[in-house]
């Protein structure tokens, strides 16, 4: 009894303004403290060149969001990590690289109308391009899912992240056979020229051999075109989901599979339609990916994967606009590292960084707070 | 296509395996009784652990060269060496997340903490410098009862934010570290005339004495291992299954980068960042292979049985039903953690002793998955299936799989790895639960009748 | 007990019929390993391709010492433990004395250990780094040899281009922390060209898998060297140089022979330099009959990784020639004693069992790649 009694005095509640509580924020305080104080020391330092950074990490999140985007479908979906999205990303770069090396596909808008405007003429190319690709993409996603992850459907939900990594293994694999993809670093022909900008006492063109005068920031078309893109596949996301037919199904089911299925919702093909859809931005972003940073090579679809799907966890994987901004902040942190703190050490600061957002909202940035188990 | 090759390899997984079977089987014998005058005498401990030294004689017999010939060749040797690690690693992420439901992707990282710290040991042992040693040795063991001290303080305090007695552990933690590094400095100088350099061993660097120290070393490894693995797990297991996995995933890599740069940022010049660290003395043999691997098999299956197994499995049933029993949830999950984190780190320090040589390449987290399809193929909450299926792997991928298209043409090499992800595909297909799903044999079944799981309504209702 | 006695009968069948497997090779087994899975494959194809060329050429001759050559060919991943358990089988089931390979100095390294214990010689068509041939105490490994320039040397060769040649007097690195081959001519380059009166002006890292190499490049730009120093393979090249192109930077790239391949962008990394073992201009015979003899069996000019595979197999087969015998011990010191004319220049072994070979600079243009200078050791 004595014991008891003793133990119950000694117990102490710790109130959420104690010393004892503020411990632990002291330590993300001071983390915090300390990136701040390092990036507004190179700001005021050298702002250009940060403003550069800034644009650099722009143009990294804005590719990070296009695979991300895939991800947070399936994964608000049917909860699985798909590892097979960042191969589907590559056989999308193939795709198009396939299509402007042999087929000379971005070329034809010249070929049937010999006068046509010259921008329109890249323009028309390169959609064709995505859309063939797309095309591609999608079949193989849905020949994908009816093969390896729907005989899965009522199995652990670890077997099915077992044959995505099987069927990711197979596609890296299977690509490097000398007579499907070939195990070479290839370099890309990009269906458009590139054109590059600096900004110094307004905008001039970059000539080739010229040194761009010092503390000047440079972008280029590129990066316009992803811009454009990324946020052209948001808001088409967005809208399809929050205002199609098939949108609403596709969160219905994502909310409660039987109860969607008994409101007359084809589950099955839904979760097919969802794994299209996000081959389809796959297929984009690894055509966007490769005009971006013309090398391909089979094994190309395995980091971007990562740091899109890191992303999209980021900002709370299943949300869609959750994906994109993860993704800023994915591109973000990596350049921004990379640029002031340390080369060698970014990625562990970057999946830090992605640790320490975790702690402070488990369920990433827009991600909902768990629902208890009923 | 060569026929005997294909059988051969083929009646080698099944040989490797029968083995396994049969030594659980006579680890798991009970009852057997002896009658001396007019007592009775149990003697089943004793067939048991003739058992065990009877299977570990069989291996070293057929690995004992006669004359040019060995029944086991090098190339056996150095799968079944590589198989007794991928065990400890894999039952040790079984239990994290086969026993204890927590997705976890970080077990290389714990796995590459293990080797290094081992093999750093073993290498300044074996070129004259006991620092490694001591400073580890200390530092770890100081780090427990800091540990340990910090624990009981906060027993006491109810509603403390996981990250501040995290702040607390990490402050603990880094002093005790600190005071080691100082112990280092201070015993180094007395022990280190009695070691001789790499060329000339003195009297504590080579034979009894060394194999002591490479004992001592991946018990430290293992230790230093599962105390990193309490710090990051304290806070990080908060979070929800697949954010817990990301956040493991992240630790893998960063594990990773600190490797690349060990030499550079870490203080550590012999370690040699990314081009691999170079010297370690090979110093494991069968019988420490199976030593570790037996110790840890053990251990594990005594845990499994006792009634910590049983919160443990528990919490991955249900957790709210297991709090309502009184289980302490957050505890259970970090001691699973802590222990599978253990037995990586011992895992990496017989790795580390067998090949001899460390790269950073060789825990990317790209092969971090390999445990994860282990336990996943073995079986989830199945030890025989992990340990079937660790030897299963190993000698399909790396064995079966290169004798026969090795045999075939010189193209055919590169479809290894084409082969394999849809061997696993089919396999997966086929049986989804895994090999053995969760059914145990001889020494490891459990003597309660395991949970009834009807098919996995739990993932069902969360998909 | 039955079950027992039948399963340790059993266990016993199989390890004596395995064993019994490999046995009397009629032939001279030569084994490559050659990472065609993994990070690498691409070079994995180049070194098995110059591998098998070589092999055939000889085969067609009439085999080395009247021997018809076998090929092996394993993948070891350019991975620690998947290139330990290749070579394992190649010389313990395959019964093979000679290997060529690995690709990778982190492959390289625990391979030579095992040859050299197993009295197997092995021959690194690529790996640079010291410690393939010369253990942990500075003891040369006897059986291991390798066919390419160790670190320094390219390092050297490079920083002495630069500053006499070129008259940089800044440089800027930039690195792979995690490829000793990057890693180890960035540090002889840092060496040799402070030693030479230049500064290195910025040293940034990478990984591998990095495409966007914006952020060490806007330093770049803002440090404006005379000189970026870029030892990387070919595929990093093509991007860091594309991508600095695009930021205006017009300071020269340099490398090693990692640049060495059809697959180099020339127009992104017009004006580079880099050195090389050779270069496929070169009128010498041995040269020009390689680079017909590939091209006319694959279809594409042979890259830095097929040379020196195609080198280091005919070194082999020279040696064991000159040897008499298939015997690993004679070999060893044929070897050590070798003349060798082989495609990337004359080779002949140092104590170290680093060859001694002259290097070549070449120029990047927007037509291709172009001799520069011969630099003598």
């Amino acid at each position: 009894m004595q014991t008891i009694s003793q133990k119950q005095k000694s117990i102490h509640i710790v109130t959420p303004n104690s010393f004892l509580a503020w411990i632990g924020k002291f330590l993300l305080i001071l983390i915090a403290l300390f990136a701040l104080f390092v990036l507004a020391k190179n700001l005021i330092a050298k702002p250009t060149l940060f403003a550069q950074n800034v644009l650099d990490g722009l143009k990294l999140g804005f590719v990070y969001a296009l695979i991300a985007l895939g991800y947070t479908m399936v994964y608000g979906i049917v909860k699985l990590i798909n590892f097979a999205h960042g191969d589907v990303f590559m056989v999308g770069a193939f795709v198009s690289f396939f299509a402007v090396e042999f087929l000379g596909l971005h070329v034809w808008p010249i070929a049937v109308f010999p006068d046509i405007n010259p921008l329109l003429a890249n323009v028309l190319g390169t959609i064709t391009i995505i859309l063939l690709s797309m095309v591609i993409c999608v079949l193989l996603a849905i020949t994908i899912e009816r093969v390896a992850y729907k005989p899965l459907r009522d199995a652990p939900r670890i077997a099915a992240l077992i044959t995505a990594i099987g069927v990711s293994f197979f596609l890296e694999y299977f690509g490097l056979l000398e007579f499907v993809f070939s195990a070479r670093f290839i370099p890309y022909k990009r269906p458009f020229e590139e054109m590059t900008w600096y900004i110094k006492d307004g905008i001039h063109q970059v000539e080739a051999g010229v040194t761009t005068p010092p503390g000047s920031i440079t972008f280029s078309n590129i990066f316009v075109v992803i811009v454009i893109a990324t946020v052209l596949a948001q808001l088409f996301l967005q809208y399809l989901v929050r205002r199609t037919k098939i949108g609403i199904a596709m969160r219905a089911t994502s909310f409660d599979k039987p109860t969607a299925r008994l409101m007359g919702i084809n589950v099955d093909q839904v979760i097919s339609f969802t794994f299209g859809i996000g081959a389809a931005f796959a297929a984009l972003g690894g055509v966007l990916f490769a005009i971006a940073y013309p090398s391909i090579k089979t094994l190309m679809g395995v980091y971007p994967g990562l740091k899109a799907f890191v992303a999209a966890v980021l900002g709370g994987i299943g949300s869609i606009p959750g994906a994109f901004v993860g993704a800023l902040i994915m591109g973000q942190a990596e350049i921004l590292t990379s640029a002031y703190v340390s080369t060698p050490m970014r990625d562990a600061i970057a999946f830090s960084i992605l640790i320490i957002v975790l702690l402070i909202r488990p369920t990433g940035i827009f991600g909902e707070p768990e629902k208890e188990k009923a | 296509m060569d026929i005997t090759t294909l059988l051969i390899s083929f009646v080698k997984i099944v040989a490797v395996v029968a083995y396994f079977y049969g030594l659980f089987w006579v680890m798991g014998i009970k009852g057997k009784k002896i009658q001396l005058g007019k007592k009775e005498f149990d003697i089943s401990i004793l067939v048991n652990i003739f058992g065990v030294f009877i299977g570990f004689l069989l291996i070293q017999l057929a690995l004992t060269p006669f004359g040019s010939f060995s029944i086991l060749t090098n190339f056996d040797r150095g799968l079944l060496f590589q198989a007794c690690s991928m065990v400890m690693v894999a039952l040790g992420l079984n239990l994290i997340y086969g026993f204890n439901g927590q997705f976890s992707l970080g077990q290389y990282g714990f796995y590459g903490i293990g080797a290094y710290t081992a093999a750093d040991i073993t290498y300044r042992w074996v070129n004259g410098d006991s620092r490694g040693l001591i400073v580890v040795g200390i530092g770890t063991i100081l780090g427990a009862v800091v540990i340990m001290l910090i624990r009981k303080f906060l027993t006491n305090l109810r509603r403390m934010p996981v990250l501040s007695s995290f702040t607390l552990y990490l402050i603990g933690s880094v002093l005790a570290g600190v005071v080691a590094v100082f112990a280092g400095k201070l015993i180094a100088p007395a022990i280190n005339p009695f070691l001789g350099s790499a060329l000339q061993p003195g009297l504590l660097n080579q034979q009894v004495p060394m194999y002591f120290v490479f004992f001592l070393a991946v018990i430290f490894a293992g230790i230093f291992a599962a105390e990193v693995s309490f710090l990051f797990g304290l806070p990080v297991l908060s979070l929800g299954s697949d954010y817990f996995g990301i956040a493991t995933l992240g630790f893998t890599i960063v594990v990773y980068t600190l490797m690349v740069n060990s030499d550079t940022i870490l203080p550590f010049p012999e370690m040699k960042g990314g081009r691999g660290m170079i010297g370690i003395p090979k110093l494991t043999t069968w019988f420490w292979a199976f030593l570790f691997m037996m110790l840890v098999i053990i251990t594990m299956r005594n845990i499994i049985r006792s009634s910590t197994g049983r919160s443990i499995m528990s919490v991955r049933e249900d957790e709210i039903a297991a709090r309502s029993m009184g289980i302490d949830v957050a505890e259970t999950k970090l001691m699973s953690f802590v222990i599978g984190s253990l037995f990586a780190g011992i895992g990496g320090g017989v790795y580390a002793h067998y090949i001899g040589f460390l790269s950073p390449g060789a825990f990317d987290f790209l092969v971090g998955f390999n445990p994860l399809i282990i336990i996943v193929f073995g079986g989830l909450g199945s030890m025989t299936g992990t340990i079937t299926a660790s030897f299963g792997w190993i000698f399909f991928l790396e064995g079966t799989l290169r004798e026969i298209l090795g045999k075939i043409s010189t193209e055919a090499p590169s479809w290894r790895y084409v082969l394999y992800p849809l061997t696993l595909l089919l396999l997966m297909l086929v049986r989804p639960q895994g090999l053995l799903g969760s059914v145990e044999w001889g020494y490891l079944k459990s003597k309660v009748i395991p949970l009834r799981k009807s098919k996995n309504t739990d993932e069902v209702k969360s998909a | 007990m039955k079950s027992l006695k039948i399963l340790s009968i059993l266990l016993i069948v199989a390890f004596l019929a395995a064993g019994c497997g490999a046995k009397a090779p009629a032939e001279l087994k030569v084994a490559v390993l050659a990472p065609l899975s993994g990070p690498v494959p691409t070079f994995g194809n180049s070194t098995r391709d110059g591998f098998l060329l070589a092999v055939e050429e000889w085969n067609a001759k009439g085999g080395v010492l009247g021997m018809t050559v076998v090929p092996v060919v394993e993948d070891s991943q350019c991975t620690p433990d998947p290139a330990v358990n290749a070579a394992n089988k190649v010389i313990n089931q395959d019964g093979v004395h000679y290997i060529i390979g690995e690709v990778c100095s982190k492959a390289s390294i625990p391979v030579s250990e095992i040859a050299n214990a197993a009295g197997v010689i092995q021959i690194s068509p690529t790996s640079t780094n010291p410690s393939v041939t010369v253990d942990a105490n500075g003891v040369t490994k006897g059986y291991i040899f390798r066919a390419c320039f160790i670190d320094p040397f390219q390092g050297l060769v490079g920083a002495k281009f630069a500053a006499e040649n070129l008259g940089a007097k800044t440089a800027f690195l930039m690195v792979d922390q995690a490829n000793d081959y990057v890693k180890g001519l960035a540090e002889a380059f840092k060496t040799s060209f402070t030693a030479l009166g230049g500064t290195i002006v910025g040293e940034e890292s990478y990984t591998a898998n990095d495409t966007d190499f914006s952020a060490i490049l806007a330093k770049v730009a803002d440090a404006n060297p005379d000189v970026i120093y870029l030892p990387d393979y070919y595929n990093i090249v093509n991007l860091a140089a594309k991508q600095a192109k695009e930021k205006g930077i017009t300071a020269p790239f340099m490398g090693g022979d990692g640049w060495d391949s059809t697959d180099l962008d020339v127009v992104a990394a017009a004006g580079g330099y880099f050195t090389n073992h050779y270069s496929a201009e070169d009128p010498r015979p041995e040269v020009q009959n390689f680079v017909a003899a590939y091209t006319a069996k694959y279809g594409s000019t042979p890259d830095a990784l097929a040379t020196l595979a195609y080198d280091a197999t005919n070194l082999m087969f020279q040696a064991i020639t000159e040897a008499g015998a298939d015997d690993t011990a004679k070999v060893k010191a044929a070897l050590e004693a070798i003349t060798f004319n082989g495609v990337s220049g004359t080779i002949k072994f140092d104590a170290s069992h680093n060859p001694i070979k002259s290097a070549t600079i070449l120029k990047v243009t927007a037509d291709g790649v172009k001799f520069e200078a011969v630099v003598n050791p």
